[in-house]
């Protein structure tokens, strides 16, 4: 049954995808822990770390497209469960630094001390080991997205409304972490790490080993989602980004799939806040910004919405155009992003890849056209992306 | 024992202004020259006894004296009010009032004073300037009897109530008599009526005296204080409550300014503008430049600074408006998803343009003077800049509500809204009306932005901060309402207040968020749905 899944899942696209991500996250380590810093393919330390954020955040737009590019859920809060996942992975990095804080206190965290707190609140129990945060990561995230799905597609809560109501879940959330007696750190956040699972955070081949843990759980969310869309589960999931109203008289119970996906995904973002946030050190309240949300539906619509491959693209072109950018005219950054934002709707609505996609499927149709004459208009017509991405 | 020394100081003045010469005068100097003896503990008993001659002569003493400036010459132990000249002191005789040449200031000593010298020093100036000629040196000394009693001035109110014929002097004086009765060691019958009219006066002075009074209080009177005290909290409460219906209005009207012109653009054309926060920020910054230009060249006009500004922010965001979507959002009509991203890369750009032309700081926007001070209103406290943004919201929103139902451009745009083919069909320009609205409704966030100019800090991040809070007011109230939008941010201005004090300020957000969040559950399309198909589609 697992292999009929697998080759169901895996069309040659997501296959090449996939194979590239594991072959990344044996190369990089290696290019970084076994060549010489002077060595032509030597891959710096702080590239491996970079590329693994952009990886993350890869994730995080993979699982946007989940719902957005398949279900028409256009959630403006999924950095909400990004930072969900992160904080649940702070918390544990928290529990690890024990008495090597500023403060010596083996038990609690040092702005726990400073605000002169006694003992650990109970929401803090059992993040010292780590199949308890690892499980955290998941579970928050899925389970806040579950009530919040729950209640709003029961009352069908949808497109523009749903999309404001997720911002607000984010601002509530990113209020109530800025908040010192919330017991999350305040707007200083959780961060000093000093290991994980018993390494140096700071160590190469630790951080060699997140880079490698953030490509492998990127393939991995890539078949699986590759493997939910393809499945007669994901037709029915396009069908009702299409046509909801019409996919709910045809007697499938709307609310409950989209709640599956939208679940399912803000499980995915929590998975790239938890491996974000030991690769950057640190993990804040301005995670919760509604503006970073806003920031991952451009990833996702730069590489092209309802392609899973383009999310990935979009996400680290994107990232990468900006940590070139901030650094060479940090003053032009927004204009470029703004802009950036303004073409992409009006000019690439379906980003490079869909882009792509169309031209090839195009030059395909063209080409099967001049071999038998008389059907190629029709054969243009019905390889609209949308068909493409159902595929 | 007061009252008959009183009376013999009164004959004894009396006669001394009938007989003037230096037998009234003497007695006067040895009292002031006592001070330039005095130990600091005593001073309190010197000053007494200068504040019980009632002469006028005696305050510029006793000012000087708070002031520093009383010195004693060394020779021969007389006091002088003085002047600082270099390193030499002019004298001033304190009696006569003369000037008596210099003296170098190691010939003198200064009179010491401390912080007990000088509560002595404004509680006997206080009683003295009852009696003043100037009503506003005797309202000034009323208030500051009332704000620090003293039982040993209660026959100095007394005396000047007697004479008193300013109605408000007069009601300060009474007030400031029941006060001290209390602390006095008047008959019990006498503090029961001054407590009564403590009680109807009310007010925190009223509480805290009361309260204070209870301890030291005989047992008859306790019952009647604690009454008293219940019935002024209670009296509070209720003042407290109207005053958070004040902010909460205070609030709902700047949550209404905020989002009235969402109203048109989302409400009633189902464009989602992220950018609407930062049409806000254009009107407050074109305030700022027009305050400036102001300030540069025609300061007389400051006043009239927002008048001018008014306009103006009306035609630069609505102009920009009109660019947007003459530019932009016309190629995304139908798809609003794609709205929403282009309308926040819109306000990206926007931002960082005025970042980069105006930095990244507050920019300081200043308060025509009809715009600043406050007025009290019972218990109440008005701000006059936070009335006037009620006001001004409840005129825009009136004015909207004319331009929509009443004129033909109204007409318009709602039959554009209700079915855009038919219209078309009747001969309507739909994309002009489409234009049009959209710039009218960034022009009036740039209105709003001069009045939230008035309140908030003009920097880039201005927009940002109305932006959620306004898409809640509009989808609370209702898309397509703008009856809905004037009830939802009042309701919603009003109860972010009213938890407030119970839950603190963030808290209180994160609560009106979680509830607007559930609301919409319940009520979908907010709280005055549009009704019929148009809703589906």
């Amino acid at each position: 049954m697992i292999t009929s899944f697998l080759v169901k899942s895996l069309d040659r696209t997501i296959l090449i995808a996939a194979a590239l991500l594991l072959a990344l996250a044996v190369l990089v380590p290696a290019l970084n822990l076994l060549t010489a810093p002077d060595h032509p393919l030597h891959v710096p330390t702080y590239l491996v770390s970079l590329f693994g954020k952009y990886l993350t955040y890869a994730l995080l737009a993979l699982a946007l497209d989940l719902v957005w590019g398949f279900c028409g859920i256009l959630s403006l809060g999924h950095a909400a469960f990004f930072a969900l996942g992160g904080y649940a992975m702070g918390m544990y990095l928290m529990r690890q630094i024990g008495a090597r804080g500023s403060y010596g206190n083996p038990l609690l965290p040092d702005f726990m001390v400073f605000l002169n707190w006694k003992e650990l609140p109970w929401f803090w129990y059992g993040f010292d080991m780590f199949w308890f945060a690892a499980l955290m990561v998941v579970v928050v995230p899925g389970l806040i997205a579950f009530v919040f799905g729950w209640f709003a597609f029961r009352s069908r809560v949808n497109g523009v409304y749903l999309s404001i109501i997720t911002q607000a879940m984010t601002y509530a959330l990113l209020l109530a972490f800025f908040r010192n007696d919330m017991g999350f750190g305040g707007n200083n956040g959780l961060t000093d790490f000093k290991d994980i699972l018993g390494f140096n955070i700071q160590a190469d081949g630790t951080r060699a080993a997140l880079f490698a843990a953030s490509a492998l759980a990127l393939a991995l969310s890539l078949v699986v989602t590759s493997g939910i869309v393809r499945s007669k589960f994901g037709k029915v999931l396009v069908a009702l980004r299409d046509a909801e109203s019409r996919t709910r008289f045809l007697g499938y119970r709307v609310e409950h799939m989209k709640l599956f996906a939208f679940t399912v995904s803000a499980m995915m973002a929590g998975v790239a806040g938890a491996l974000y946030v030991p690769q950057v050190g640190i993990i804040n309240p301005g995670e919760f910004e509604p503006g970073n949300s806003i920031e991952v539906v451009i990833w996702t619509a730069v590489g092209g919405r309802g392609t899973l491959i383009g999310p990935i693209i979009g996400a680290i072109l994107v990232n990468g155009g900006k940590s070139i950018f901030t650094a060479a005219f940090p003053e032009f950054w927004l204009f470029a992003l703004g802009g950036l934002f303004v073409l992409v709707t009006l000019f690439l609505p379906k980003g490079v890849v869909g882009t792509a996609q169309q031209y090839l499927a195009r030059r395909k149709a063209h080409r099967a056209a001049e071999r038998q004459d008389g059907e190629s208009d029709k054969e243009q017509g019905a390889t609209a992306p949308e068909a493409m991405a159902a595929e | 024992m007061h009252r008959i020394a009183r009376t013999l100081l009164l004959a004894f003045l009396l006669v001394a202004a009938i007989a003037p010469g230096l037998r009234a005068e003497e007695p006067l100097r040895e009292l002031i020259d006592a001070l330039g003896q005095a130990k600091l503990s005593d001073m309190d008993e010197h000053i007494a006894a200068l504040a019980k001659t009632g002469d006028p002569k005696v305050v510029p003493v006793l000012e000087a004296l708070g002031e520093g400036n009383l010195y004693a010459r060394k020779a021969d132990g007389q006091v002088f009010l003085t002047k600082e000249s270099g390193s030499t002191l002019s004298l001033t005789d304190p009696v006569s009032g003369e000037s008596v040449g210099e003296a170098p200031k190691a010939a003198l000593s200064k009179v010491k004073v401390n912080n007990g010298v000088r509560r002595a020093v404004r509680s006997a100036l206080g009683s003295l300037t009852l009696l003043s000629p100037d009503r506003d040196a005797r309202l000034k000394a009323a208030q500051s009897v009332l704000q620090s009693p003293n039982a040993e001035a209660l026959g100095a109110i007394e005396d000047a109530l007697a004479a008193e014929k300013d109605g408000e002097v007069r009601a300060l004086l009474e007030q400031a008599r029941a006060t001290t009765l209390i602390i006095s060691d008047r008959p019990v019958e006498e503090k029961r009526q001054a407590v009564r009219l403590l009680k109807e006066n009310g007010g925190r002075e009223a509480l805290s005296i009361l309260s204070a009074a209870l301890n030291a209080a005989d047992d008859s009177l306790k019952p009647d204080i604690e009454a008293a005290v219940a019935s002024i909290e209670q009296s509070q409460a209720l003042w407290a409550a109207g005053q958070n219906v004040w902010y909460g209005l205070s609030l709902g009207s700047v949550l209404l300014l905020a989002a009235i012109g969402l109203a048109i653009t989302f409400g009633v054309m189902g464009i989602i503008n992220m950018a609407h926060g930062e049409m806000v920020m254009l009107g407050a910054y074109t305030t700022f430049l027009v305050q400036e230009v102001i300030r540069d060249s025609l300061p007389g006009l400051f006043d009239w600074s927002l008048a001018i500004a008014l306009p103006l922010a009306f035609l630069v965001t609505g102009t920009v408006g009109l660019a947007m979507e003459r530019g932009v959002i016309r190629f995304l009509y139908g798809r609003p998803l794609e709205t929403l991203l282009a309308t926040w890369g819109i306000s990206l750009i926007l931002q960082q343009a005025v970042r980069t032309i105006f930095g990244p700081t507050n920019r300081e926007v200043g308060n025509p003077s009809w715009m600043s001070g406050a007025f009290e209103l019972g218990g109440l406290t008005v701000t006059w800049n936070r009335l006037w943004i009620i006001l001004f919201a409840l005129a825009v929103f009136a004015a909207l509500l004319f331009l929509l139902k009443k004129t033909p451009m109204g007409l318009q745009m709602r039959a554009v809204t209700q079915n855009r083919r038919m219209a078309s069909s009747m001969g309507i320009r739909t994309p002009w009306v489409d234009a049009l609205t959209f710039a009218l409704g960034s022009g009036i966030a740039g209105m709003a932005g001069v009045a939230l100019s008035q309140i908030d800090n003009v920097s880039p991040n201005l927009g940002q901060g109305y932006i959620i809070d306004s898409f809640m007011v509009v989808v609370f109230g209702g898309v397509g309402n703008l009856w809905g939008t004037l009830v939802g941010a009042f309701s919603l201005g009003i109860l972010n207040k009213f938890l407030e004090p119970y839950a603190g300020a963030v808290l209180g957000k994160i609560l009106v968020l979680v509830l607007i969040i559930l609301f919409i559950q319940k009520r979908p399309r907010g709280l005055f749905a549009l009704k019929g198909r148009a809703v589906e589609a």
